[in-house]
């Protein structure tokens, strides 16, 4: 049996969790306790603590595993351990939440040291009224026009495959060009 | 026990907090990467600061605050120099040329400046002296420490935020292609251009810093406007072989057969 992994990341709340669920074929095997500081708890209830775990079963030899980091900073520890041996990774923003962009930035480029594989950035919960237009996003987000950025609905399952296509379509075409 | 320690543990700002609050006399003596610091204080006011490796004579500071001019400054370094800070201070006030006042503000704006540097410092090991003060023949001030301690938390605010900004100093920096982006259209400081001069794909933040004897705060400071007027972009570094990735991401060597694992995987979630 083969396995492949990419890694979903991105601030506290930005939607991980929900992304894997929508399309992962297990329960994700998600890590998640009840919050206690209060500040946090006025955004949600849960939230993930070590790594959540989804599985997509490509063909009787093929894998596909994704791993979700945990949203507080305290186990930004995990990170780099989730992050070994990854095909690419997706980086998960909540539009509406502007608060959270720059902490978003600095998550992408601390995966970008890590390893050079491709990335997409995630613009979630874009079916609220109050989330930012991708391309003003852009630009506090600081991504040139190169960077795949794209609207995603975390809790609809054919927004989450199309990001899971974009980011396979880059790392299919990061090979084309290797070879050149 | 004596007050001892490393800076990545407790700053500046906290140690200037802690000898306001006890008001302690004393000198706190701290250990950068490349300099030293000695800074005394009696019942928890600031007294005096130098740091070892530069000239802190009243003549220098004077000169450095243009109330001495260069010729002056030469004169007095050459006749003068058995004459003590005290002594001095005397005839320049004796001969009606500055105030009492004058070289108290002056001394006291250059210990100012010394303590801001000090903020600036994130590595190095500190300790504090109870039994040292200043030397007598210099002259000391009485500031108190309030000011500087906001001051210094506004720096520490920063260098989280800074933190942030360019969590990694192992990144190298190259030039934006982005039309209308032009560096000789804006206005950068002697230490922006050095920095400039030295960008390039191959060359990351920290070896810049080192080679324009910045520390991780200054270096930050200027990169992050740099990224922020879109004159340049972080990227990772070229040619470095240190950081091959070293757990595999395919389960197989054969790029066609990587090619191959990839397109089964876009074909199953298109299924999906
Ligand atoms: N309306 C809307 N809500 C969403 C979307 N994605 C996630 N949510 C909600 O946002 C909240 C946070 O989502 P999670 O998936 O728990 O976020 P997370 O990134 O895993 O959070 P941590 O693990 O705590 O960092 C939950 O209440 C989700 O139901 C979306 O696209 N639209
Ligand atoms: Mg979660």
């Amino acid at each position: 049996m083969q396995t492949v992994k990419m890694v979903v990341t991105g601030p506290f709340s930005a939607g991980k969790t929900e992304f894997i669920r929508s399309v992962s074929e297990i329960d994700v095997v998600s890590t998640e306790r009840k919050i206690s500081s209060a500040s946090e708890k006025s955004v949600k209830e849960a939230t993930t603590v070590a790594m959540d775990f989804g599985r997509i079963t490509v063909d009787e030899d093929l894998v596909l595993y994704l791993f979700g980091t945990p949203g507080q900073r305290r186990f930004d520890f995990m990170w780099e351990i989730l992050s070994e041996g990854m095909l690419g990774f997706i980086v998960m923003v909540d539009s509406t939440r502007p608060e959270t962009f720059r902490e978003a930035r600095s998550i992408l480029e601390t995966f970008h040291a890590y390893a050079p594989t491709p990335y997409v950035v995630s613009a979630n919960k874009q079916d609220m009224k109050e989330a930012w237009d991708i391309e003003d996003m852009r630009h506090v987000l600081r991504l040139d026009s190169k960077v795949k950025l794209v609207s995603c609905v975390a809790t609809d399952r054919d927004s989450v495959k199309a990001i899971l296509l974009e980011l396979l379509y880059s790392i299919l075409s990061e090979m084309e060009n290797g070879e050149k | 026990m004596a007050l001892s320690g490393n800076l990545r543990d407790f700053t500046i700002t906290q140690l200037l907090n802690l000898i306001n609050l006890a008001n302690k006399t004393g000198t706190l003596v701290v250990e950068g990467p490349s300099q030293t610091a000695k800074v005394a204080f009696r019942d928890g006011k600031l007294a005096y600061a130098q740091i070892d490796q530069e000239d802190s004579s009243l003549a220098s500071v004077l000169h450095k605050a243009k109330k001495l001019s260069s010729g002056q400054y030469k004169s007095i370094q050459q006749d003068a120099a058995h004459i003590s800070d005290k002594e001095l201070g005397l005839l320049l006030i004796n001969a009606g040329y500055l105030s009492k006042e004058d070289i108290l503000t002056n001394l006291q704006q250059h210990f100012t400046d010394i303590i801001q540097r000090l903020f600036t410092w994130v590595e190095g090991f500190f300790h504090f002296d109870n039994d040292s003060l200043p030397p007598d023949d210099r002259i000391s001030v009485r500031l108190d420490l309030e000011n500087l301690i906001i001051d210094g938390s506004r720096q520490m605010r920063e260098w989280e935020q800074l933190q942030d900004e360019i969590p990694s100093l192992d990144m190298a920096l190259k030039f934006t292609d982005r039309p209308g982006a032009n560096l000789r259209n804006v206005n950068l400081s002697v230490e922006e251009w050095r920095v400039v001069s030295y960008i390039n794909p191959r060359n990351t933040i920290r070896q810049i810093a080192r080679a324009t004897k910045r520390n991780d705060l200054e270096i930050r400071r200027i990169v992050y406007g740099l990224l922020q007027a879109g004159l340049v972009e972080t990227t990772r570094r070229e040619g470095a072989s240190t950081s091959a990735p070293t757990v595999r991401v395919f389960p197989t060597e054969d790029k066609e057969k990587q090619k191959s694992l990839v397109n089964r995987l876009i074909d199953r979630i298109r299924s999906l």
